[in-house]
């Protein structure tokens, strides 16, 4: 192979319904490193690719939200064996996009695939942990038990490409959730990379749709939809952030009111799992 | 129909109410005179007057929101959970000793039958306080954390239809967790409340830790709007908690929100029938269908639709309809003159869109507001007396063929509170419970209620959970 070889440089497009699309706009803007490098032009998605995402997200939700907890848990931790397989790949994007040393990028890496498995292992155990069997005062067995949301919009952090991005997404499917993940506006590749891991793992298409683009222009829009049951502020600018939760009253949806500016490397505790759960309780009589 | 029985007349003594002519706010430990518009509560089952009621105004909000925060800084917020526990025993306590005066009150001011406001409503209310007690020093074990804190303030708003239930669900678990209380009551309904806040004093409860507020509307949108409130809990229909919603989007106050429903109850071709009947009736004509989970909805497999209308029609017109008081009474007054024309309209929709109404041939009072119970038959589910919540009794049929069409219909709402299911088939019953997207299924039973059972809704029915460990979240800092 000579030195002075053409690389083939990859087109980073949208992810929906487990396909790779461009915008249906046909709009594309430059993404660079923190140098100003050009590094690639991203899809910048629409309203009209934001509700295409959400109708994938809720045609995947049956099957995903009926899945066993030891199924999906199988699931997660093969994205995480699917992720060390690429780690060089992320460790230059992430470096790109976030402007780390090489070092710090394989630490974030490392991180992320990690955070993956943490959730993996959570998958049968929320509702051992969340569940309750209630000693109600009559002849029944009632029993209450965790179930997914539904579908979740997530606005990812902006700052954290990877990792933040891991760190929302995970806890989302985990549970049986299925979402629309709005990316990292300025740092939207690992997103678009971790697709293509998610594409070629067991999660069914639909599952996870990224978007990439405007948050601003995005958001709103997945804010009001009826036919998302939560919303993740995470990646939200501040100014945003009412307007936002004024939109999600419409259809009562739940808000999770997470800042961006979180150290994504601490260990996470259940707070996200349960953001996206319903408890049901069910009452049975007792009797011969 | 032949008569089966007669019934003489079994009327709960209106004495036992100790009902006065006038009632005052509870603010800072004190019954103080509001200096909003005074509101005359009305027994809506004879349209008397049953006591002036003195309302709260923006300035009174301030002050009551001023003492709930003084209560929790200085004395609640700090106590041991051992000690918070033995005061809400106490009210616990001293609500089933007043428990008769209570269900009288409540019937009287509410028109609810006496059986239930006697059977369901004050014994339930007692009981979610002496459950919450015992959790306010085990709130580490609650699996939310090694040290859940408490909020501060919490605004609550509560409806009509369980007035004193309803109260009990919003201050029983705030308390625990270490919250002072602002409340307000319905417009239509303030006395039991009221009667709440003599316990609270009688608990020696310390002042400013749960303050009561009557009023309307208006005096609900200032409490959970006061900038010093931390947390607003709400039950009441979905147009206003979408707007309570909204009126905190960007404030950071935690939100619960325990909204309306329009609830399947499913029945299958196997189920026992009379009991299946029971449970109809129970489902949409206990407390006169002013109940958010009702089962207003009913989904009948097709093979045995005649059968069970038969039936249900023959069950439903043995029904006494009447004096709350009775203690012979299955369905009492309609809450308001307001509520009756609502369930006037919803129901002259359901005529105008072709559905077939039948309603039972009970004498009605003449005073009064009443509604005769009524079923319709032959809708679909485009019509609005399938889609909206009615508040009433009134139910309409359905029907399906396979377990998976009744899956479908049932989830065909942006409802989301409860369901109920009639089978002989355990497995299906589990199957279906999986299935449907409510808060509450209730098999071969419903309207049943525990403290220890999480109730609350998914989707437009609101979010958060009252009752069992999942109703601590909603009060605590986690």
């Amino acid at each position: 192979m000579s030195d002075n070889r053409v690389t083939v440089a990859k087109t980073y497009k949208l992810y929906v319904g487990g396909a790779f699309p461009r915008s249906e706009s046909g709009r594309s803007y430059q993404v660079t490193d923190h140098k100003g490098g050009f590094l690639a032009n991203a899809a910048q998605a629409s309203r009209k690719d934001a509700r295409d995402a959400v109708s994938a997200a809720r045609k995947a939700f049956p099957g995903w939200s009926g899945a066993t907890a030891y199924n999906r848990g199988q699931v997660l931790y093969r994205v995480a064996e699917l992720m060390e397989g690429r780690r060089e790949q992320f460790v230059a994007e992430v470096a790109g996009a976030e402007g780390v040393a090489i070092k710090r990028a394989q630490s974030i890496v490392d991180a992320a695939i990690d955070r993956w498995v943490w959730y993996a292992g959570w998958t049968d155990k929320i509702a051992t942990v969340l569940g309750a069997a209630n000693p109600v005062a009559g002849p029944y067995f009632c029993f209450t038990v965790p179930e997914p949301t539904g579908v979740v919009a997530v606005l990812a952090p902006q700052d954290s490409s990877l990792l933040g991005l891991v760190s929302v997404l995970a806890p989302v499917i985990a549970t049986g959730s299925t979402c629309v993940v709005v990316s990292s506006q300025e740092r939207p590749l690992p997103a678009i990379t971790l697709s293509e891991v998610l594409a070629t793992s067991d999660v069914p298409g639909g599952v996870v749709n990224m978007l990439t683009g405007r948050t601003t222009e995005l958001a709103p829009w997945l804010a009001s939809h009826a036919d998302v049951n939560a919303l993740d502020l995470t990646g939200s600018p501040d100014s945003l952030r009412a307007d936002l939760e004024r939109a999600a009253s419409g259809t009562v949806k739940r808000v999770l009111r997470a800042g961006g500016d979180q150290d994504w490397a601490r260990q996470p505790d259940i707070g996200r799992l349960r953001a996206y759960l319903e408890a049901k309780t069910v009452w049975h009589p007792m009797g011969v | 129909m032949d008569k089966v029985w007669d019934y003489a007349p079994a009327p709960e003594s209106r004495d036992i109410a100790n009902l006065k002519p006038s009632y005052r706010m509870f603010v800072d430990g004190q019954f103080v005179e509001g200096s909003g518009e005074p509101l005359k509560s009305i027994n809506p089952g004879t349209e008397e007057v049953l006591a002036e009621v003195s309302t709260a105004s923006g300035a009174d909000v301030d002050k009551a929101v001023k003492a709930a925060r003084r209560a929790y800084d200085r004395v609640w917020g700090k106590m041991p959970g051992a000690e918070r526990a033995k005061y809400i025993f106490r009210i616990a306590r001293l609500m089933q000793e007043r428990g008769r005066e209570l269900a009288v009150l409540e019937s009287l001011d509410n028109g609810k039958p006496i059986k239930e406001s006697r059977d369901v409503d004050v014994p339930t209310a007692a009981s979610h306080f002496f459950y919450h007690a015992g959790w306010a020093d085990k709130l580490g074990y609650a699996g939310l954390g090694p040290d859940p804190r408490p909020l501060g303030v919490a605004g609550q708003v509560i409806p009509w239809n369980f007035p004193l239930l309803m109260a009990a669900w919003k201050i029983a678990p705030a308390l625990a967790c270490g919250n002072t209380v602002v409340l307000k009551p319905a417009e239509t309904t303030p006395l039991t409340a009221l009667v709440l806040a003599e316990i609270c004093q009688q608990a020696d409860l310390p002042p400013g830790v749960v303050n009561i507020l009557p009023g309307a509307g208006d005096v609900g949108a200032a409490v959970v709007n006061h900038p010093d409130v931390n947390k607003v809990a709400f039950t009441g229909s979905t147009e206003v908690g979408k707007i309570i919603q909204s009126s905190l989007a960007g404030t950071g106050k935690k939100l619960t929100l325990e909204l309306g429903g329009k609830a399947a109850n499913i029945v299958f071709d196997d189920a026992p029938l009379d009991q299946a009947v029971e449970g109809i009736v129970n489902g949409i004509f206990f407390n006169q269908g002013h109940v958010c989970c009702a089962g207003s909805r009913l989904l009948v497999q097709e093979s045995i639709a005649e059968e069970l209308l038969e039936k249900l029609r023959y069950r439903v017109s043995t029904l006494r309809v009447g004096d709350p008081l009775d203690k012979n009474t299955d369905i009492g007054a309609i809450n308001s003159a307001e509520q009756l024309a609502r369930i006037r309209e919803l129901t002259e929709a359901g005529d105008a869109e072709g559905a077939d109404r039948w309603t039972s041939s009970c004498p009605l009072p003449d005073k009064g507001f009443y509604f005769a119970p009524t079923v319709f038959s032959n809708v679909h589910q485009a019509m609005r007396i399938v889609r909206e919540e009615i508040f009433g009794p009134v139910l309409s049929v359905l029907t399906f063929r396979t377990p998976d069409e009744a899956v479908a219909k049932a989830n065909n709402t942006p409802y989301g509170l409860s369901a109920g299911i009639w089978t002989d088939k355990g497995s299906r019953i589990l199957w279906m419970a999986q299935r449907l997207r409510a808060g509450v299924v209730w098999a071969n039973t419903f309207n049943r209620f525990d403290p220890t059972a999480p109730f609350g809704g998914y989707q437009e029915s609101g979010f958060g959970r009252e009752g069992g460990r999942a109703g601590l979240e909603g009060y605590l800092n986690v």
